[in-house]
């Protein structure tokens, strides 16, 4: 919501385009069929049309809203989706705007009480976290596929209807000059929370919607602290409460608080209530310069997500697959990754380069990634918003404690980051018995600093064999269906951080994460583990 | 303790005061004390704990 006045998408740092649907001769070929065809161009259909297109695969992106989503919603962009977005070639114009930062602060009832760090160091090319809002997000990803020739944008194109179909669906489309029925060979539902996708197929969300709500509200002031997460436990201003206060370019800060059981939403979110709000917040915070409200919303904590992410030649990706509380910062981020993650998968599908017991595996793991999402964030908001007197008094304990005790503060700490790990994958083979130590098949491959650049700077967006041994590296090279290959200096300092030696190697999928690891690598294992990956017999 | 198993402690405690409810979660924290300095059995070890617990910035009732 805007203050009164102002248009959905009249903000004051942000100029939303406005484009138009397909006009003139592009509506002669509106129904010729698509090997896939992407509904909804937020940030996670853009992503999945680029990583496609990175794959050669064509697509048709199709968006019923003429512009960006309007507010800045999602915030924190997390390393893995930087990296994500790196070996797509789109990191940059994120980069030089978004925020990074490491570092959190917990106040209890006015008092610092803790300060975390999350894990980086001169190993990692990116930051834990970056602050970024979320038009810019769709701004940047429609920069990098608008120019796209295997990309087909179609805006104000809203699809109404679907009949799946042995080999395929066709989807039924409206745009302002008229409707038309779009045959695809797969359908990517990225469209969203109130997918219709999913209202059309009759699946059902599954899962728990907590207590906490809270209001989420964007202020533009010049404001003189770093771009450190700030959490407001029981604080003056809300007492009872949690507040939770993120710095964003362009002098854009956002206020997150909680409403408390007998506040009423319909009243907290209007305007003036919402101005008092954020003005005694920031008293609190000791800024008493001018400040002007930019946008607000309000948000709930749900986990919940589809049982099977898909359904024959249907996809979920994003918002339509799941919904996460917010405290864990992964709607967005685990919604980039589900697109990623199907995004290479079909493209080596429709490339002929897998076979389809590939795209089998996407359900297993994102859905995986979800449920421990869902973990992780019972417990933050169980911490965040105590849903009863027992979470009350401890959770009030700990944070009492963690002034003095170290234990107690990591009893408080968000846990924000670490990429879930592909355990059991079909997708990712069993670990070399061989290895003590360093990054398990299924986990994201580590960052190394390389002396200049970094590791994740030379990996493509494809299969990558990470090794030392010049022989192997040529001989893996001439291999039919190869992984590219990165051959790194034989170094004590990476040996340690990789549980390597000279004749090791680690097989680093398109997605970035471990797909098998050998302590002696030889080029037939390498291919014998190409085959299995990319599924190419369905009998292994 | 691990982190864990201060968590998974964590955990129990604020089952074990819903289950105690509508009791005041000090009595039961307050038998859950004693229990816990016998078993302890150095009296050393619980002063130390509740001047620990007392530098702690004040409670709920306590606080403003
Ligand atoms: C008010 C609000 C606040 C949020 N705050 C946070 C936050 O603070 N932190 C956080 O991590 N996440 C937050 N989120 C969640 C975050 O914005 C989403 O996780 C993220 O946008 C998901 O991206 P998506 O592409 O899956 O879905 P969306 O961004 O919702 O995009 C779906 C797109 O599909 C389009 N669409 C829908 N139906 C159709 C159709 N029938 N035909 C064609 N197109 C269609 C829509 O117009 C939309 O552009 C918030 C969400 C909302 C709504």
């Amino acid at each position: 919501m805007r203050p009164a006045g102002r248009a959905e998408t009249d903000s004051l740092y942000f100029t939303y385009p406005a484009f138009d649907p397909p006009r003139g001769a592009a509506r002669h070929t509106l129904s010729e069929r698509t090997p896939v065809a992407i509904v909804g161009a937020g940030p996670v259909g853009m992503l999945a049309a680029l990583t496609l297109a990175r794959h050669g695969v064509r697509s048709v992106l199709l968006e019923a809203r003429g512009t960006f989503n309007d507010g800045s919603r999602a915030i924190c962009v997390a390393r893995q989706s930087f990296h994500i977005l790196q070996s797509l070639g789109a990191v940059a114009p994120f980069e030089a705007k978004a925020l990074g930062w490491t570092t959190g602060r917990s106040f209890y009832r006015g008092q610092q009480i803790l300060e975390f760090e999350m894990p980086d160091g001169p190993d990692e090319r990116f930051r834990p976290m970056y602050n970024l809002e979320q038009q810019y997000i769709e701004q940047f990803l429609w920069e990098a596929i608008r120019n796209e020739p295997l990309v087909d944008i179609r805006w104000q194109s809203a699809v109404t209807g679907l009949v799946p179909a042995e080999d395929g669906v066709a989807l039924d489309i409206a745009d302002p000059e008229g409707s038309y029925t779009l045959p695809a060979d797969w359908v990517l539902a990225a469209d969203g929370a109130r997918s219709a996708v999913r209202r059309a197929l009759g699946l059902r969300l599954q899962g728990e919607n907590y207590e906490g709500r809270y209001v989420i509200a964007d202020v533009k002031m010049a404001h003189d602290y770093p771009t450190i997460r700030r959490a407001l436990f029981d604080p003056a201003c809300r007492p009872g409460g949690t507040v939770l206060i993120h710095r964003q370019p362009d002098d854009i800060w956002r206020i997150d608080y909680q409403l408390g059981e007998d506040e009423d939403a319909e009243e907290a979110i209007r305007e003036d209530v919402v101005r008092a709000s954020v003005a005694s917040v920031l008293a609190e915070i000791g800024h008493d310069a001018p400040w002007e409200l930019e946008w607000w919303s309000v948000y709930s904590a749900n986990t919940l997500a589809l049982d099977e992410y898909r359904h024959g030649r249907v996809v979920f990706i994003g918002d339509s697959a799941h919904i996460v509380p917010i405290f864990g910062v992964r709607g967005l981020n685990n919604g980039l990754a589900d697109a990623h993650n199907i995004g290479w998968k079909l493209g080596r599908l429709l490339t002929d380069r897998a076979g389809p017991g590939l795209i089998d595996s996407y359900t297993p793991e994102r859905r995986g990634a979800t449920l421990d999402v869902f973990a992780n964030a019972s417990k933050s908001a169980r911490f965040m918003t105590p849903p009863t007197r027992g979470w009350q008094v401890m959770r009030d304990a700990a944070l009492g404690l963690a002034l003095t005790e170290g234990w107690a503060g990591a009893l408080a700490n968000p846990r924000q980051m670490t990429p879930f790990t592909y355990a059991d994958s079909p997708a990712v083979l069993a670990d070399d018995p061989g290895f003590a130590a360093g990054p398990a098949p299924g986990a994201a491959m580590i960052d190394l600093s390389l002396g200049g650049d970094f590791l994740s700077d030379r990996l493509p967006p494809d299969f990558t064999l990470v090794c030392f041994d010049a022989a192997l590296a040529e001989e893996v090279a001439a291999q039919p269906g190869a992984p590219a290959v990165v051959r790194l200096d034989d170094d004590p300092r990476i040996h340690a951080r990789l549980a390597t030696g000279a004749a090791s190697a680690y097989l680093v999928r398109p997605d970035l994460h471990i797909g098998a690891r050998w302590r002696h690598a030889t080029a037939a294992g390498v291919a014998a583990a190409m085959h299995a990956l990319t599924f190419r017999e369905e009998t292994r | 303790m691990t982190p864990d198993q201060t968590e998974s402690v964590y955990e129990a405690l604020a089952r074990a005061i819903d289950r105690a409810a509508p009791e005041p979660p000090e009595q039961v924290l307050a038998r859950l004390c004693l229990l816990l300095a016998r078993a302890l059995d150095d009296p050393a070890q619980v002063d130390k704990a509740i001047e620990a617990a007392l530098r702690a910035p004040p409670g709920p009732d306590g606080g403003r």
